[in-house]
């Protein structure tokens, strides 16, 4: 794989489900093709039960596509599923930490796993609870912290193992707005000084854009309604038209009800 | 916290206190060998922890639980580990567990005394199936409530079959097997002096048989007492292990 292909490639994509109940089918990714480059960050939106998280499992390996195809570093990842060891690292919506374990036994987690020597991999731990301003938590159980503090450790869990790829989860929906905007902040820096890649799941349009190098508009069952590239230099007139953009887009697929 | 837990211990101690007064007096209306006094009780069961040859029915009573259990725990956990991982396993393995359930304690003894020679053995077998099902099913609920979001988060990280084991699914079982090893152990107890009584040279079971032979109640009492005393510590030893390996579970400071 060669520095300009990209790094995530859907070509095609669907995925469909069978209904809990047995009657027929349940569409949930529909011929879904976009690439993403290594080093950008995408952001993508859509409403709930759109296809994100689905799309986000087949991207992690954790689900197979029922047709199309999937290049996670040039690889498929659901069939080449060891390939990707230590190279994908997910910050879910809620923390999934273990309850058995201490904060630094859940960062070192990934390293474990990977047979990381276990002198480093405890070095390592602690500097990226440090970095995320836990130092004095280490040996704190999840019980015992704040859901932004836990939210810290799952990022310090998927930052350690030093992934080429990010994927998240709506990391921060459930955080109060406070603290989602110091982690966002704290989050994008890491993501950029490290280059990695990454998929930012969110419902939150303004999220995405101080977020995202490129937004991408899911509509159901998951399929591209809307995209745009931003960058830094954009004005703020072009910023809001963005924003309005995906407000239109995101309102089409389901228009408000009409009261009375 | 500390004055709900004295006070926790003093109601249990007056439940046994008002138990033993209740034996005495009915030991100063009958006559001693149906109600012996407590007294009498009390020093025929130090007698058998101090005399080394009556102690040693005791140790083997206790192996004999603890050889039971273990075999029924090993047995168990691969059991369900096998039915947890497939559903034609479970199809076909399940009901034959449940149908031994069904069957009594008292019908294992017969047919392992028909079966087999060996007393250790048919003991030993006795006490596995007698416990089987228990273990297995227990284990298997536990292993069936693993988070799944857990799961996908470590698989996330590609992690082989014995690390996923080591790191997520025996974490996750080890309140499901304190609490089979608690549940367990009574019937284990009960079950053995079954097995004893029928079918044994030795150990408690035995030894009660020869006390009802002599008609001797202190010595039956003082025999079932030593059964008692082994079940309470070993009881008193899984909790303590339970409150080591749960310690990282959040405690309400309001009491239940």
């Amino acid at each position: 794989m060669s520095d300009v292909d990209p790094v995530i490639r859907f070509r095609d994509v669907s995925k469909t489900f069978k209904r809990p109940d047995g009657r027929g089918d349940f569409v949930a990714v529909d011929r879904l093709s976009f690439e993403i480059a290594k080093g950008e960050i995408v952001a993508v939106l859509g409403k709930t039960g759109c296809g994100k998280s689905t799309m986000f499992n087949i991207v992690a390996g954790l689900i197979e596509a029922s047709s199309g195809e999937v290049k996670v570093i040039g690889r498929d990842p659901f069939r080449e599923f060891d390939f990707f060891r230590g190279k994908i690292g997910i910050v879910f919506q809620n923390d999934r930490l273990m309850p058995w374990r201490t904060a630094f036994d859940n960062v070192r987690l990934g390293l474990q796993i990977l047979d990381t020597d276990p002198e480093r991999a405890g070095d390592t731990a602690r500097a990226w609870l440090k970095r995320l301003g836990l130092s004095g938590h280490e040996n704190d159980y999840p019980h015992a912290l704040s859901g932004g503090m836990r939210q810290r450790v799952s990022i310090a869990r998927a930052f350690a193992v030093d992934p080429e790829i990010l994927l998240c989860d709506e990391p921060f929906s459930s955080l109060d707005e406070i603290t989602a905007r110091d982690l966002r902040t704290e989050f994008v820096r890491l993501v950029r000084q490290s280059n990695k890649t990454a998929i930012f799941i969110t419902h939150q349009i303004n999220e995405a854009m101080e977020i995202g190098d490129r937004v991408m508009v899911f509509h159901r069952p998951a399929r591209i309604a809307y995209e745009a590239k931003l960058n830094p230099a954009m004005t703020e007139k072009a910023l809001r038209g963005v924003n309005e953009d995906i407000m239109r887009v995101l309102a089409v697929e389901h228009p408000p009800q009409a009261l009375g | 916290m500390t004055n709900s837990r004295t006070m926790r211990l003093l109601q249990a101690a007056a439940g046994l206190i008002a138990l033993a007064a209740g034996w005495q007096i009915l030991s100063m209306v009958f006559p001693h060998y149906l109600f012996p006094p407590i007294p009498e009780i009390f020093s025929r069961t130090i007698e058998i922890l101090t005399t080394g040859s009556l102690l040693i029915d005791v140790l083997l009573t206790a192996g004999r639980i603890f050889g039971g259990l273990f075999g029924a725990f090993i047995l168990g956990g691969i059991l369900a580990m096998i039915i947890g991982q497939s559903r034609t396993a479970e199809n076909f393995i399940a009901p034959v567990l449940t149908f031994f359930q069904g069957i009594p304690a008292l019908s294992w003894v017969v047919f392992a005394i028909i079966w087999f020679h060996g007393i250790e053995f048919r003991v030993l077998f006795i006490m596995v199936m007698t416990t089987l099902p228990a273990f297995t099913f227990q284990i298997l609920d536990a292993f069936r409530s693993m988070s799944k979001d857990l799961f996908e988060m470590t698989m996330v990280f590609r992690p082989s079959r014995w690390t996923l084991f080591r790191f997520l699914i025996v974490p996750t079982i080890v309140p499901g097997i304190l609490t089979a090893w608690k549940v367990n152990l009574g019937n284990a107890a009960r079950v053995v002096v079954v097995a004893e009584l029928v079918g044994a040279t030795g150990g408690v079971g035995y030894e009660l048989l020869r006390q009802q032979q002599l008609f001797d109640m202190a010595g039956a009492m003082a025999w079932t007492l030593q059964l008692v005393l082994f079940v309470l510590v070993v009881q008193l030893t899984i909790t303590a292990i339970e409150n080591w390996a749960l310690r990282y579970r959040a405690v309400s400071e309001r009491a239940m």
